[in-house]
Protein backbone atom coordinates (compact mmCIF):
# COMPACT_ATOMS: atom_id res chain seq x y z
CA UNK A 1 0.00 0.00 0.00
CA UNK A 2 2.61 2.30 1.11
CA UNK A 3 4.54 1.57 -2.32
CA UNK A 4 1.27 2.57 -4.22
CA UNK A 5 1.17 5.67 -2.13
CA UNK A 6 4.95 6.59 -3.15
CA UNK A 7 4.62 5.49 -6.38
CA UNK A 8 1.58 8.01 -7.10
CA UNK A 9 3.41 11.35 -4.73
CA UNK A 10 7.26 11.12 -5.29
CA UNK A 11 6.53 12.43 -8.82
CA UNK A 12 4.73 15.14 -6.80
CA UNK A 13 7.90 16.35 -5.49
CA UNK A 14 9.15 18.39 -8.19
CA UNK A 15 7.60 21.98 -8.85
CA UNK A 16 7.81 20.79 -12.54
CA UNK A 17 6.21 18.28 -11.93
CA UNK A 18 2.81 19.99 -9.53
CA UNK A 19 2.58 22.12 -12.66
CA UNK A 20 2.29 19.25 -15.29
CA UNK A 21 -0.29 17.64 -13.11
CA UNK A 22 -2.13 20.60 -12.49
CA UNK A 23 -2.51 22.18 -16.13
CA UNK A 24 -3.00 18.51 -17.39
CA UNK A 25 -6.08 18.15 -15.05
CA UNK A 26 -7.65 21.24 -15.78
CA UNK A 27 -6.89 20.89 -19.37
CA UNK A 28 -8.55 17.52 -19.31
CA UNK A 29 -11.74 18.74 -17.06
CA UNK A 30 -12.72 21.70 -19.99
CA UNK A 31 -12.35 19.35 -22.86
CA UNK A 32 -14.23 16.66 -20.62
CA UNK A 33 -17.27 19.35 -20.71
CA UNK A 34 -16.95 20.31 -24.41
CA UNK A 35 -16.21 16.45 -25.30
CA UNK A 36 -20.31 15.93 -24.25
CA UNK A 37 -21.61 18.47 -26.76
CA UNK A 38 -19.00 17.60 -29.79
CA UNK A 39 -20.26 13.91 -29.48
CA UNK A 40 -23.18 14.31 -29.23
CA UNK A 41 -23.75 17.07 -31.93
CA UNK A 42 -21.18 14.72 -34.63
CA UNK A 43 -18.94 17.29 -34.05
CA UNK A 44 -15.49 15.75 -34.25
CA UNK A 45 -14.05 16.31 -37.47
CA UNK A 46 -14.56 20.28 -36.39
CA UNK A 47 -12.99 19.52 -33.35
CA UNK A 48 -10.08 17.98 -35.34
CA UNK A 49 -10.35 21.30 -37.87
CA UNK A 50 -9.84 23.63 -35.52
CA UNK A 51 -6.84 21.85 -33.81
CA UNK A 52 -4.66 21.12 -36.74
CA UNK A 53 -5.67 24.77 -38.14
CA UNK A 54 -3.66 26.50 -35.32
CA UNK A 55 -0.51 26.16 -36.66
CA UNK A 56 -0.31 28.95 -38.55
CA UNK A 57 -1.62 31.06 -36.51
CA UNK A 58 0.85 30.45 -33.94
CA UNK A 59 3.55 31.14 -36.48
CA UNK A 60 2.29 34.42 -37.54
CA UNK A 61 1.42 35.55 -33.90
CA UNK A 62 4.99 35.00 -33.40
CA UNK A 63 6.35 36.96 -36.40
CA UNK A 64 4.11 40.02 -35.51
CA UNK A 65 4.82 39.42 -31.79
CA UNK A 66 1.26 38.54 -30.13
CA UNK A 67 0.16 35.80 -27.95
CA UNK A 68 0.52 32.50 -29.53
CA UNK A 69 -2.67 31.78 -28.06
CA UNK A 70 -4.38 34.70 -29.86
CA UNK A 71 -2.76 33.78 -32.92
CA UNK A 72 -4.10 30.03 -32.35
CA UNK A 73 -7.17 31.05 -31.35
CA UNK A 74 -8.02 32.90 -34.19
CA UNK A 75 -6.61 30.33 -36.90
CA UNK A 76 -8.48 27.86 -35.43
CA UNK A 77 -12.02 30.16 -35.37
CA UNK A 78 -11.37 31.33 -38.88
CA UNK A 79 -11.00 27.48 -40.44
CA UNK A 80 -14.24 27.09 -39.03
CA UNK A 81 -16.15 29.85 -40.07
CA UNK A 82 -14.59 29.50 -43.68
CA UNK A 83 -15.55 25.59 -44.01
CA UNK A 84 -19.21 27.54 -43.20
CA UNK A 85 -18.51 30.29 -46.21
CA UNK A 86 -17.28 27.23 -48.59
CA UNK A 87 -19.97 24.65 -47.78
CA UNK A 88 -23.01 27.87 -48.19
CA UNK A 89 -21.88 28.69 -51.56
CA UNK A 90 -20.82 25.28 -52.81
CA UNK A 91 -22.22 21.95 -54.06
CA UNK A 92 -19.48 20.35 -51.82
CA UNK A 93 -20.33 18.26 -48.22
CA UNK A 94 -19.25 20.29 -45.24
CA UNK A 95 -16.82 17.16 -44.24
CA UNK A 96 -15.08 17.13 -47.81
CA UNK A 97 -14.25 21.36 -47.41
CA UNK A 98 -13.54 20.47 -43.66
CA UNK A 99 -11.05 18.10 -44.68
CA UNK A 100 -9.75 20.27 -47.36
CA UNK A 101 -9.30 23.41 -45.14
CA UNK A 102 -8.07 22.25 -41.87
CA UNK A 103 -5.08 19.80 -44.34
CA UNK A 104 -4.29 23.02 -45.98
CA UNK A 105 -3.63 25.28 -43.51
CA UNK A 106 -2.06 22.66 -41.69
CA UNK A 107 0.25 22.55 -44.60
CA UNK A 108 0.88 26.25 -44.95
CA UNK A 109 1.81 26.48 -40.91
CA UNK A 110 4.13 23.57 -41.48
CA UNK A 111 5.64 25.79 -44.44
CA UNK A 112 5.70 28.72 -42.61
CA UNK A 113 7.38 27.07 -39.72
CA UNK A 114 10.65 25.52 -41.86
CA UNK A 115 11.04 29.05 -43.20
CA UNK A 116 10.70 31.31 -40.38
CA UNK A 117 13.46 30.79 -37.61
CA UNK A 118 11.16 30.71 -34.14
CA UNK A 119 12.22 29.44 -30.32
CA UNK A 120 9.61 27.20 -30.69
CA UNK A 121 10.00 23.43 -31.23
CA UNK A 122 7.76 21.90 -33.64
CA UNK A 123 7.53 18.97 -31.30
CA UNK A 124 6.28 20.44 -28.99
CA UNK A 125 3.13 22.16 -30.84
CA UNK A 126 2.48 19.07 -32.20
CA UNK A 127 2.80 16.74 -29.14
CA UNK A 128 2.38 19.57 -26.14
CA UNK A 129 5.41 19.88 -23.44
CA UNK A 130 3.39 19.69 -20.47
CA UNK A 131 7.55 19.05 -18.34
CA UNK A 132 8.24 22.37 -19.84
CA UNK A 133 4.99 24.53 -18.56
CA UNK A 134 5.98 27.44 -16.63
CA UNK A 135 4.22 29.47 -14.07
CA UNK A 136 3.29 31.88 -16.45
CA UNK A 137 1.83 29.23 -18.58
CA UNK A 138 0.13 27.93 -15.82
CA UNK A 139 -1.79 31.29 -15.11
CA UNK A 140 -2.83 30.79 -19.03
CA UNK A 141 -4.16 28.04 -19.08
CA UNK A 142 -6.04 28.44 -16.33
CA UNK A 143 -7.29 31.72 -17.14
CA UNK A 144 -8.37 30.22 -20.50
CA UNK A 145 -9.86 26.51 -19.40
CA UNK A 146 -11.48 28.58 -16.33
CA UNK A 147 -13.11 30.74 -18.32
CA UNK A 148 -14.45 28.86 -20.96
CA UNK A 149 -15.46 25.89 -18.45
CA UNK A 150 -17.12 28.78 -16.50
CA UNK A 151 -19.25 29.97 -19.42
CA UNK A 152 -19.99 25.87 -21.07
CA UNK A 153 -21.71 25.20 -17.40
CA UNK A 154 -23.66 28.08 -17.19
CA UNK A 155 -24.96 27.91 -20.62
CA UNK A 156 -25.16 24.31 -20.93
CA UNK A 157 -28.87 23.57 -20.91
CA UNK A 158 -29.34 26.05 -24.31
CA UNK A 159 -26.02 24.48 -25.47
CA UNK A 160 -27.64 21.35 -24.68
CA UNK A 161 -30.92 22.58 -26.43
CA UNK A 162 -29.09 23.79 -29.77
CA UNK A 163 -27.83 20.35 -29.88
CA UNK A 164 -30.46 18.07 -29.26
CA UNK A 165 -33.76 20.03 -30.81
CA UNK A 166 -32.33 23.21 -33.05
CA UNK A 167 -36.11 24.04 -34.55
CA UNK A 168 -37.27 23.95 -30.92
CA UNK A 169 -34.40 26.58 -29.82
CA UNK A 170 -35.54 28.47 -32.49
CA UNK A 171 -39.24 28.38 -31.90
CA UNK A 172 -38.96 29.74 -28.28
CA UNK A 173 -37.03 32.28 -29.85
CA UNK A 174 -33.35 31.47 -28.69
CA UNK A 175 -30.34 32.79 -30.53
CA UNK A 176 -29.33 30.11 -32.19
CA UNK A 177 -27.01 31.59 -34.34
CA UNK A 178 -25.14 32.69 -30.90
CA UNK A 179 -25.16 28.96 -30.06
CA UNK A 180 -24.00 27.91 -32.99
CA UNK A 181 -20.75 30.33 -33.00
CA UNK A 182 -20.08 30.24 -29.08
CA UNK A 183 -19.88 26.75 -28.78
CA UNK A 184 -17.26 26.85 -32.07
CA UNK A 185 -15.46 30.12 -29.97
CA UNK A 186 -15.53 28.08 -26.86
CA UNK A 187 -13.99 24.87 -28.49
CA UNK A 188 -11.66 26.98 -29.98
CA UNK A 189 -10.32 28.07 -26.42
CA UNK A 190 -10.73 24.92 -25.15
CA UNK A 191 -8.16 23.47 -28.25
CA UNK A 192 -6.03 26.45 -27.41
CA UNK A 193 -5.86 25.87 -23.97
CA UNK A 194 -4.82 22.30 -24.48
CA UNK A 195 -1.89 23.05 -26.58
CA UNK A 196 0.46 23.03 -24.34
CA UNK A 197 -0.60 20.20 -22.45
CA UNK A 198 -1.15 17.73 -25.44
CA UNK A 199 -0.18 19.76 -28.60
CA UNK A 200 -2.27 19.74 -31.51
CA UNK A 201 -2.55 16.73 -33.11
CA UNK A 202 -3.97 15.12 -29.47
CA UNK A 203 -6.04 17.52 -28.11
CA UNK A 204 -8.63 15.55 -30.54
CA UNK A 205 -8.28 12.40 -28.26
CA UNK A 206 -9.18 14.58 -24.98
CA UNK A 207 -12.08 16.11 -26.89
CA UNK A 208 -14.13 12.70 -27.56
CA UNK A 209 -12.80 10.13 -25.79
CA UNK A 210 -14.70 11.75 -22.34
CA UNK A 211 -18.14 12.32 -23.59
CA UNK A 212 -18.04 9.20 -25.66
CA UNK A 213 -17.26 7.03 -22.68
CA UNK A 214 -19.90 8.76 -20.62
CA UNK A 215 -22.25 8.29 -23.22
CA UNK A 216 -22.02 4.76 -23.13
CA UNK A 217 -22.48 4.67 -19.47
CA UNK A 218 -25.53 6.96 -18.30
CA UNK A 219 -29.01 8.48 -19.93
CA UNK A 220 -28.81 11.69 -18.21
CA UNK A 221 -26.72 14.62 -19.74
CA UNK A 222 -26.11 15.86 -16.14
CA UNK A 223 -24.31 12.80 -15.47
CA UNK A 224 -22.70 12.49 -18.71
CA UNK A 225 -20.99 15.82 -17.78
CA UNK A 226 -20.36 14.54 -14.24
CA UNK A 227 -18.65 11.14 -15.35
CA UNK A 228 -16.76 12.76 -18.28
CA UNK A 229 -15.15 14.97 -16.53
CA UNK A 230 -14.16 12.91 -13.44
CA UNK A 231 -12.66 10.31 -15.99
CA UNK A 232 -10.74 13.05 -17.65
CA UNK A 233 -9.23 14.17 -14.64
CA UNK A 234 -8.37 10.85 -13.25
CA UNK A 235 -6.71 10.22 -16.86
CA UNK A 236 -4.82 13.36 -16.81
CA UNK A 237 -2.94 12.49 -13.25
CA UNK A 238 -2.69 8.84 -14.10
CA UNK A 239 -1.51 9.53 -17.12
CA UNK A 240 1.13 12.26 -16.32
CA UNK A 241 2.22 10.31 -13.09
CA UNK A 242 2.80 7.35 -15.15
CA UNK A 243 4.78 9.46 -18.01
CA UNK A 244 6.64 10.20 -15.03
CA UNK A 245 7.76 6.64 -13.89
CA UNK A 246 8.10 5.10 -17.49
CA UNK A 247 10.16 8.55 -19.01
CA UNK A 248 6.97 8.14 -21.71
CA UNK A 249 5.35 11.68 -23.33
CA UNK A 250 3.12 12.88 -21.45
CA UNK A 251 0.04 13.98 -23.62
CA UNK A 252 0.40 10.12 -25.38
CA UNK A 253 0.42 8.74 -21.58
CA UNK A 254 -3.24 10.91 -20.87
CA UNK A 255 -4.75 10.07 -23.96
CA UNK A 256 -3.43 6.44 -23.82
CA UNK A 257 -5.08 6.48 -20.32
CA UNK A 258 -8.58 7.61 -21.50
CA UNK A 259 -8.44 5.43 -24.55
CA UNK A 260 -8.48 2.76 -21.98
CA UNK A 261 -11.19 3.81 -20.12
CA UNK A 262 -13.44 4.01 -23.55
CA UNK A 263 -12.69 0.41 -24.47
CA UNK A 264 -13.74 -0.47 -20.85
CA UNK A 265 -16.58 1.12 -21.53
CA UNK A 266 -17.18 -0.04 -25.06
CA UNK A 267 -17.07 -3.75 -23.49
CA UNK A 268 -18.56 -3.58 -20.04
CA UNK A 269 -20.67 -0.73 -19.61
CA UNK A 270 -24.31 -1.72 -17.79
CA UNK A 271 -26.58 -0.34 -20.59
CA UNK A 272 -24.88 -0.31 -24.07
CA UNK A 273 -21.47 -2.32 -23.15
CA UNK A 274 -20.60 -4.90 -25.71
CA UNK A 275 -21.04 -8.06 -23.83
CA UNK A 276 -24.26 -6.84 -21.81
CA UNK A 277 -25.23 -6.73 -25.66
CA UNK A 278 -23.68 -10.10 -26.13
CA UNK A 279 -26.35 -11.21 -23.52
CA UNK A 280 -28.96 -9.40 -24.42
CA UNK A 281 -28.86 -11.12 -27.82
CA UNK A 282 -28.34 -14.98 -26.23
CA UNK A 283 -31.11 -13.65 -23.41
CA UNK A 284 -33.65 -11.72 -24.65
CA UNK A 285 -35.29 -11.51 -21.10
CA UNK A 286 -32.43 -10.53 -18.51
CA UNK A 287 -33.33 -11.72 -15.03
CA UNK A 288 -35.94 -14.79 -15.98
CA UNK B 1 -59.91 7.13 -51.30
CA UNK B 2 -61.77 8.27 -48.29
CA UNK B 3 -63.22 11.89 -48.66
CA UNK B 4 -65.65 13.61 -46.43
CA UNK B 5 -68.74 12.27 -46.58
CA UNK B 6 -72.13 13.85 -45.09
CA UNK B 7 -71.77 11.90 -41.87
CA UNK B 8 -68.30 12.74 -41.01
CA UNK B 9 -67.58 14.63 -38.06
CA UNK B 10 -67.02 18.23 -38.62
CA UNK B 11 -66.87 20.50 -35.55
CA UNK B 12 -69.50 23.06 -35.62
CA UNK B 13 -67.01 26.31 -35.89
CA UNK B 14 -65.81 24.44 -39.62
CA UNK B 15 -68.94 26.18 -41.34
CA UNK B 16 -67.76 29.90 -40.07
CA UNK B 17 -65.41 31.63 -42.46
CA UNK B 18 -61.53 31.96 -40.58
CA UNK B 19 -61.15 35.55 -39.32
CA UNK B 20 -56.92 34.48 -38.98
CA UNK B 21 -56.89 35.52 -35.64
CA UNK B 22 -54.63 31.97 -35.14
CA UNK B 23 -52.74 32.09 -37.93
CA UNK B 24 -53.25 34.19 -40.84
CA UNK B 25 -50.79 33.58 -44.36
CA UNK B 26 -51.22 36.24 -46.84
CA UNK B 27 -49.68 36.67 -50.31
CA UNK B 28 -46.86 34.29 -49.18
CA UNK B 29 -43.68 33.48 -51.24
CA UNK B 30 -40.75 32.30 -50.38
CA UNK B 31 -37.54 31.89 -52.94
CA UNK B 32 -34.65 30.25 -51.21
CA UNK B 33 -31.01 31.73 -52.21
CA UNK B 34 -30.15 29.19 -54.50
CA UNK B 35 -33.17 30.71 -56.78
CA UNK B 36 -36.77 27.99 -55.84
CA UNK B 37 -39.27 29.42 -55.45
CA UNK B 38 -41.16 27.09 -53.00
CA UNK B 39 -44.08 28.73 -52.68
CA UNK B 40 -46.22 31.20 -54.34
CA UNK B 41 -49.02 34.01 -53.56
CA UNK B 42 -50.15 31.39 -50.53
CA UNK B 43 -52.97 32.78 -48.19
CA UNK B 44 -54.94 31.27 -46.11
CA UNK B 45 -56.57 32.05 -42.14
CA UNK B 46 -57.26 30.08 -39.16
CA UNK B 47 -58.98 30.71 -35.96
CA UNK B 48 -58.10 29.31 -32.49
CA UNK B 49 -59.93 26.07 -31.54
CA UNK B 50 -59.21 24.96 -34.78
CA UNK B 51 -57.69 21.62 -36.08
CA UNK B 52 -56.29 21.86 -39.45
CA UNK B 53 -54.44 19.79 -42.13
CA UNK B 54 -51.82 21.11 -44.61
CA UNK B 55 -52.60 18.30 -46.93
CA UNK B 56 -50.18 18.18 -50.14
CA UNK B 57 -47.54 15.76 -51.84
CA UNK B 58 -44.02 15.86 -51.34
CA UNK B 59 -42.01 19.03 -52.45
CA UNK B 60 -45.62 20.40 -52.61
CA UNK B 61 -43.74 23.82 -50.38
CA UNK B 62 -45.46 22.48 -46.87
CA UNK B 63 -42.62 22.58 -45.00
CA UNK B 64 -41.69 25.58 -46.78
CA UNK B 65 -45.18 26.95 -45.36
CA UNK B 66 -44.23 25.51 -41.46
CA UNK B 67 -40.65 27.22 -41.92
CA UNK B 68 -42.82 30.94 -42.68
CA UNK B 69 -44.89 30.16 -39.70
CA UNK B 70 -41.94 29.14 -37.29
CA UNK B 71 -39.91 32.08 -38.81
CA UNK B 72 -37.03 29.74 -39.93
CA UNK B 73 -37.23 31.29 -43.36
CA UNK B 74 -38.13 35.34 -44.69
CA UNK B 75 -40.94 35.42 -47.34
CA UNK B 76 -39.77 37.47 -50.52
CA UNK B 77 -43.15 38.81 -50.59
CA UNK B 78 -46.13 38.83 -47.89
CA UNK B 79 -46.13 38.00 -44.60
CA UNK B 80 -47.06 35.85 -41.94
CA UNK B 81 -48.95 36.93 -38.05
CA UNK B 82 -49.73 34.54 -35.09
CA UNK B 83 -52.14 35.38 -32.83
CA UNK B 84 -52.19 38.84 -34.76
CA UNK B 85 -48.58 39.70 -34.06
CA UNK B 86 -45.53 39.16 -36.42
CA UNK B 87 -43.65 35.83 -36.48
CA UNK B 88 -40.76 37.47 -34.43
CA UNK B 89 -42.80 38.82 -31.85
CA UNK B 90 -45.22 35.51 -31.23
CA UNK B 91 -42.31 33.59 -30.85
CA UNK B 92 -40.63 35.61 -28.14
CA UNK B 93 -43.99 35.21 -26.69
CA UNK B 94 -43.54 31.46 -26.84
CA UNK B 95 -46.75 31.14 -28.62
CA UNK B 96 -45.66 28.36 -31.34
CA UNK B 97 -44.51 25.22 -30.86
CA UNK B 98 -43.38 22.81 -33.00
CA UNK B 99 -43.72 18.84 -33.10
CA UNK B 100 -40.94 17.50 -34.66
CA UNK B 101 -40.88 14.46 -37.48
CA UNK B 102 -39.90 11.38 -35.89
CA UNK B 103 -36.88 10.83 -38.64
CA UNK B 104 -35.84 14.48 -37.10
CA UNK B 105 -35.03 13.43 -33.52
CA UNK B 106 -31.91 11.17 -32.15
CA UNK B 107 -33.62 9.23 -29.99
CA UNK B 108 -30.09 7.88 -28.68
CA UNK B 109 -29.38 11.72 -27.20
CA UNK B 110 -29.11 11.03 -23.36
CA UNK B 111 -32.41 13.08 -22.42
CA UNK B 112 -34.69 12.14 -20.20
CA UNK B 113 -38.37 12.50 -20.86
CA UNK B 114 -38.64 15.44 -18.29
CA UNK B 115 -36.05 16.68 -19.32
CA UNK B 116 -37.39 17.50 -22.90
CA UNK B 117 -40.79 18.34 -21.60
CA UNK B 118 -38.76 21.31 -19.04
CA UNK B 119 -37.48 22.42 -22.56
CA UNK B 120 -40.26 23.68 -23.56
CA UNK B 121 -40.17 25.90 -20.05
CA UNK B 122 -37.02 27.49 -21.36
CA UNK B 123 -38.17 30.46 -23.13
CA UNK B 124 -40.10 31.25 -19.89
CA UNK B 125 -36.99 30.58 -17.47
CA UNK B 126 -34.48 32.75 -16.18
CA UNK B 127 -31.57 33.29 -17.75
CA UNK B 128 -29.64 30.03 -16.43
CA UNK B 129 -32.60 28.09 -17.36
CA UNK B 130 -32.76 26.98 -13.56
CA UNK B 131 -36.72 25.89 -13.21
CA UNK B 132 -38.95 27.53 -10.75
CA UNK B 133 -41.65 26.00 -8.86
CA UNK B 134 -44.28 26.75 -11.14
CA UNK B 135 -42.13 26.13 -14.38
CA UNK B 136 -41.90 22.76 -12.53
CA UNK B 137 -45.81 22.43 -11.36
CA UNK B 138 -46.28 23.06 -15.40
CA UNK B 139 -43.61 20.40 -16.25
CA UNK B 140 -45.68 17.85 -13.90
CA UNK B 141 -49.56 19.05 -15.14
CA UNK B 142 -47.89 18.67 -18.91
CA UNK B 143 -46.87 15.06 -18.69
CA UNK B 144 -50.13 14.08 -16.39
CA UNK B 145 -52.22 15.74 -19.55
CA UNK B 146 -50.69 13.61 -22.05
CA UNK B 147 -50.60 10.26 -19.32
CA UNK B 148 -46.97 10.21 -19.70
CA UNK B 149 -46.72 10.66 -15.30
CA UNK B 150 -44.77 7.26 -15.19
CA UNK B 151 -42.12 7.35 -17.68
CA UNK B 152 -40.51 10.72 -16.64
CA UNK B 153 -37.67 8.68 -15.97
CA UNK B 154 -37.07 7.41 -18.87
CA UNK B 155 -34.82 8.06 -22.23
CA UNK B 156 -36.32 9.14 -25.00
CA UNK B 157 -35.49 5.82 -26.82
CA UNK B 158 -36.99 3.80 -24.70
CA UNK B 159 -40.50 4.61 -25.64
CA UNK B 160 -43.23 3.42 -28.27
CA UNK B 161 -43.82 5.56 -31.44
CA UNK B 162 -47.03 6.59 -29.49
CA UNK B 163 -45.52 7.77 -26.59
CA UNK B 164 -42.64 9.36 -28.14
CA UNK B 165 -44.90 11.69 -29.95
CA UNK B 166 -47.15 12.49 -26.07
CA UNK B 167 -43.57 13.81 -24.90
CA UNK B 168 -43.11 16.33 -27.58
CA UNK B 169 -46.93 17.65 -27.14
CA UNK B 170 -46.15 17.88 -23.30
CA UNK B 171 -43.36 19.87 -24.16
CA UNK B 172 -45.53 21.98 -25.80
CA UNK B 173 -48.50 21.98 -23.51
CA UNK B 174 -45.37 23.04 -20.84
CA UNK B 175 -44.22 25.60 -23.15
CA UNK B 176 -47.75 27.32 -22.95
CA UNK B 177 -48.09 27.58 -26.88
CA UNK B 178 -51.10 28.64 -28.66
CA UNK B 179 -50.41 27.46 -31.63
CA UNK B 180 -48.84 23.91 -32.28
CA UNK B 181 -47.45 22.81 -35.53
CA UNK B 182 -47.02 18.91 -36.32
CA UNK B 183 -45.30 17.71 -38.80
CA UNK B 184 -45.97 14.05 -40.21
CA UNK B 185 -47.16 12.87 -36.75
CA UNK B 186 -48.80 10.10 -37.98
CA UNK B 187 -45.98 8.41 -39.99
CA UNK B 188 -44.68 4.76 -38.98
CA UNK B 189 -47.84 4.99 -36.10
CA UNK B 190 -50.02 2.07 -35.65
CA UNK B 191 -53.92 2.80 -36.11
CA UNK B 192 -54.57 2.70 -31.83
CA UNK B 193 -51.71 5.48 -30.89
CA UNK B 194 -53.21 7.46 -34.14
CA UNK B 195 -56.35 7.34 -32.54
CA UNK B 196 -54.95 8.21 -29.05
CA UNK B 197 -52.92 11.22 -30.60
CA UNK B 198 -56.19 12.17 -32.24
CA UNK B 199 -58.12 12.02 -29.02
CA UNK B 200 -55.37 14.18 -27.47
CA UNK B 201 -55.84 17.11 -29.91
CA UNK B 202 -59.51 17.03 -29.89
CA UNK B 203 -58.49 17.79 -26.06
CA UNK B 204 -56.53 20.41 -27.34
CA UNK B 205 -58.68 22.19 -30.11
CA UNK B 206 -61.65 22.21 -27.16
CA UNK B 207 -58.82 24.43 -24.89
CA UNK B 208 -58.91 27.24 -27.45
CA UNK B 209 -55.50 25.64 -29.10
CA UNK B 210 -55.24 26.21 -32.86
CA UNK B 211 -53.44 22.72 -34.15
CA UNK B 212 -51.88 22.87 -37.68
CA UNK B 213 -50.82 19.09 -38.97
CA UNK B 214 -48.88 18.99 -41.98
CA UNK B 215 -49.73 16.04 -43.70
CA UNK B 216 -49.35 13.59 -46.93
CA UNK B 217 -51.29 10.89 -45.46
CA UNK B 218 -54.92 11.67 -46.26
CA UNK B 219 -56.85 8.75 -44.55
CA UNK B 220 -57.64 9.93 -41.31
CA UNK B 221 -57.98 13.54 -42.31
CA UNK B 222 -61.76 13.65 -42.61
CA UNK B 223 -62.49 11.68 -39.32
CA UNK B 224 -60.63 14.81 -37.10
CA UNK B 225 -59.71 17.88 -38.93
CA UNK B 226 -62.23 21.25 -38.89
CA UNK B 227 -60.42 22.54 -41.91
CA UNK B 228 -57.53 21.95 -44.72
CA UNK B 229 -55.09 23.63 -46.99
CA UNK B 230 -54.82 21.86 -49.79
CA UNK B 231 -51.26 22.92 -50.84
CA UNK B 232 -49.23 22.60 -54.27
CA UNK B 233 -46.53 25.50 -54.92
CA UNK B 234 -49.56 27.66 -53.82
CA UNK B 235 -52.55 26.97 -51.98
CA UNK B 236 -55.18 25.59 -54.31
CA UNK B 237 -58.10 25.61 -51.44
CA UNK B 238 -58.51 26.35 -48.00
CA UNK B 239 -62.03 26.32 -45.80
CA UNK B 240 -64.12 23.48 -43.92
CA UNK B 241 -62.84 20.22 -44.67
CA UNK B 242 -66.32 19.06 -46.63
CA UNK B 243 -65.65 21.67 -48.39
CA UNK B 244 -62.29 21.30 -49.57
CA UNK B 245 -61.33 17.85 -49.24
CA UNK B 246 -63.41 16.79 -52.45
CA UNK B 247 -62.16 14.29 -55.13
CA UNK B 248 -61.78 17.39 -57.64
CA UNK B 249 -59.89 19.53 -55.22
CA UNK B 250 -57.54 16.55 -54.58
CA UNK B 251 -56.92 15.37 -58.03
CA UNK B 252 -55.51 18.93 -58.29
CA UNK B 253 -53.38 19.05 -55.56
CA UNK B 254 -51.93 15.37 -56.05
CA UNK B 255 -51.95 15.35 -59.97
CA UNK B 256 -54.69 12.47 -60.38
CA UNK B 257 -52.96 9.70 -58.36
CA UNK B 258 -54.44 7.96 -55.49
CA UNK B 259 -52.20 8.92 -52.35
CA UNK B 260 -54.34 6.93 -49.88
Amino acid sequence: MTGLIDWLTVPLAYPFMQRALVVSVMVAAVCAVLSCYLVLKGWSLIGDAISHAVLPGIVVAYVVNLPLAVGAFAAGLGCALFTGYLKAHSRVKEDTVMGIVFSGMFGLGLVLFTRIETDQHLMHILFGNVLGVTPRDLAETALVAGGTLIVVLLRRRDLLLYCFDVNHARAIGLPVGLLHYGLLVLLALTIVSALKAVGIILVIAMLIAPGATAYLLTNSFERMLAIATAMAVVSAALGTVVSFHIDGATGACIVLTQAAFFAAAFLFAPGHGLLRRRRMAADPEPGS
Amino acid sequence: MNVARPGAEIAPTATVPAAGDGILVSNLTVTYPNGFTAVSDAGFALDPGTICALVGPNGSGKSTVFKAIMGFVEPSTGEVRLMGLPVEQALKQNLVAYVPQSEEVDWNFPVLVETVVTMGRYGHMNFLRIPSRSDRAKVDEALARVGMSAFRHRQIGELSGGQRKRVFLARALAQEARIILLDEPFTGVDVNTEAAIVALLRELRRDGHLILISTHDLGSVPEFCDRVVLINRTVLAAGPTAEVFTHANLERAFGGRDRT
